[in-house]
């Protein structure tokens, strides 16, 4: 089946089998590699993208569902207003081996953006879906306390 | 493969007439967790999510009407369900993380009817009525009748989900949720328990449990109910409580928990509840 989406605020096109995963069809037909592949189970959350605005796995998501969506990828968030919170994610040890960076960081920005001031519980919580398993998450908290100190 | 993506319920009816087989699609949360080479196999698919008719929560008189398609971060942030049904907004903010509940449905949570799903013993004590449309029309049935047996639902060919009916909680009555994990999100249960309980008077007047993971089916452990209700509220029908769920149910062992570890996880999840009432 043939299928338009927006990716990164761009129409794109892609055909394939219907029920092909999103994860590859971005990889693989649209050379955006940043969204990582860890599980391919739903358990990591490496391949977290935005769908229609909110947070979701790549990984279990069909092709037969992308008709029409607009989907934000990493590159295209790091890219825009993700700049300042990502210099201090890495500065503060939020990235280690990076196999889980480039999901946690579409799950946070998705969480600054209805909330710009998350406390470490609503952190916790948004961030329950993306595994770590290098930096025992300070590193990741500490980015998000500075984002706020920043203010 | 035929792959379908209907935008009105008549038309994907349609579809399920003239093809019962077709696989419904809903957050694909379960589905997707297949090998690629099963799922280009199936024959074909239909896909339930651009069918608004099935998604949103809803008051209608005094039933609150939940379109089975309705992702679990819709029914955790719905004012209508932490209001009246806040052991459901629980169980919601329970399943998986962010990303699972911005897809995963209420309606395949219960066509998967995995024993551990997390909503199914909330739906057993809230008295949930399940309508189910297909191609011979529409049929309500409680819903403490539709799972037959291990993954067994009372859903016929070319049968769907279409809504969950929740009555109005009776006045005055506390809703409990509770899930056993090895940790906090993202883990499928090693139990979970839900009660519905009312005390008058010093006495417990209501008394609904359910629990899952706990047998074949989530259940509703009815002589539990029958032993509990009447009695005065004191901490010694918290203990008796916890006994007699225990002594009620079957568990297996599995790679998750073993059957004894289940037995206990459930006397002192039941007796925890029961006591809060107390207090
Ligand atoms: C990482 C991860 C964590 C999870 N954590 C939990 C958890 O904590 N607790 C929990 O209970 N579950 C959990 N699950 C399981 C899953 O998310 C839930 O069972 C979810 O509710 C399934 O809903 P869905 O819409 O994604 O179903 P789908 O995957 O789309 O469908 C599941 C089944 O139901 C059928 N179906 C779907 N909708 C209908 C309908 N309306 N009528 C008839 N049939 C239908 C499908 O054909 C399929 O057979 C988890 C899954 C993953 C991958
Ligand atoms: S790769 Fe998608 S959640 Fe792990
Ligand atoms: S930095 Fe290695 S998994 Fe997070």
């Amino acid at each position: 089946m043939k299928s338009e989406l927006f990716v990164n605020g761009k129409s794109r096109v892609v055909e394939g089998h219907p029920m092909d995963r999103l994860l590859d069809i971005l990889r693989d037909e649209l050379g955006l590699i940043g969204t990582k592949e860890g599980c391919g189970e739903g358990e990591c959350g490496a391949c977290t993208v935005l769908m229609n605005g909110e947070p979701v796995l790549s990984c279990l998501i069909p092709r037969i569902q992308c008709e029409a969506a607009t989907v934000e990828t990493v590159e295209g968030l790091a890219a825009a207003e993700a700049r300042a919170f990502l210099e201090g994610f890495v500065s503060d040890g939020g990235v280690q081996c990076g196999a889980c960076t480039p999901g946690i960081i579409v799950t946070a920005l998705a969480l600054l953006r209805d909330n710009p001031h998350p406390d470490r519980q609503e952190v916790q919580t948004a961030l329950a879906g993306n595994l770590c398993r290098c930096t025992g998450y300070e590193g990741i908290h500490r980015a998000f306390d500075r984002g706020a100190e920043d203010e | 493969m035929k792959a379908l993506a209907p935008r009105t319920l008549d038309e994907a009816l349609l579809q399920l007439t003239q093809t019962p087989d077709l696989r419904p699609l809903a957050g694909c949360t379960d589905l997707m967790v297949s090998e690629p080479e099963d799922r280009r196999d199936w024959s074909g698919v239909l896909d339930l999510r651009g069918i608004s008719e099935l998604r949103g929560i809803e008051w209608r008189g005094e039933t609150l009407e939940i379109g089975a398609v309705t992702a679990f971060s819709e029914i955790r942030d719905s004012p209508e369900v932490r209001q009246s049904f806040p052991a459901l907004a629980e169980a919601a903010s329970r399943i998986g993380g962010w990303q699972i509940q911005n897809r995963a449905s209420l309606g395949g949570n219960m066509a998967n009817a995995s024993p551990a799903g997390d909503s199914l013993p909330v739906l057993l004590v809230l008295d949930a009525q399940v309508v189910l449309v297909g191609p011979e029309g529409k049929r309500s049935v409680p819903y403490r009748d539709f799972h037959l047996g291990y993954r067994q639902t009372a859903l016929g060919p070319g049968e769907i989900i279409g809504w969950v009916q929740l009555p109005k909680p009776p006045v005055g009555a506390t809703q409990f949720f509770r899930k056993v994990g090895t940790r906090e999100a993202q883990a499928i249960s090693k139990v979970v328990v839900a009660l519905l309980a009312s005390v008058s008077d010093g006495q417990i007047s209501d008394y609904r449990l359910a629990a899952g993971s706990v047998a074949e089916t989530p259940v509703r452990l009815t002589e539990v109910e029958e032993s509990i209700v009447g009695r005065a509220l004191k901490p010694e029908v918290a203990d008796l409580a916890g006994h007699l769920a225990a002594q009620a149910v079957r568990p297996i062992d599995d790679v998750r928990s073993t059957a004894e570890y289940r037995r206990f996880a459930l006397a002192q999840v039941v007796r925890r509840m029961t006591l809060q009432l107390v207090r």
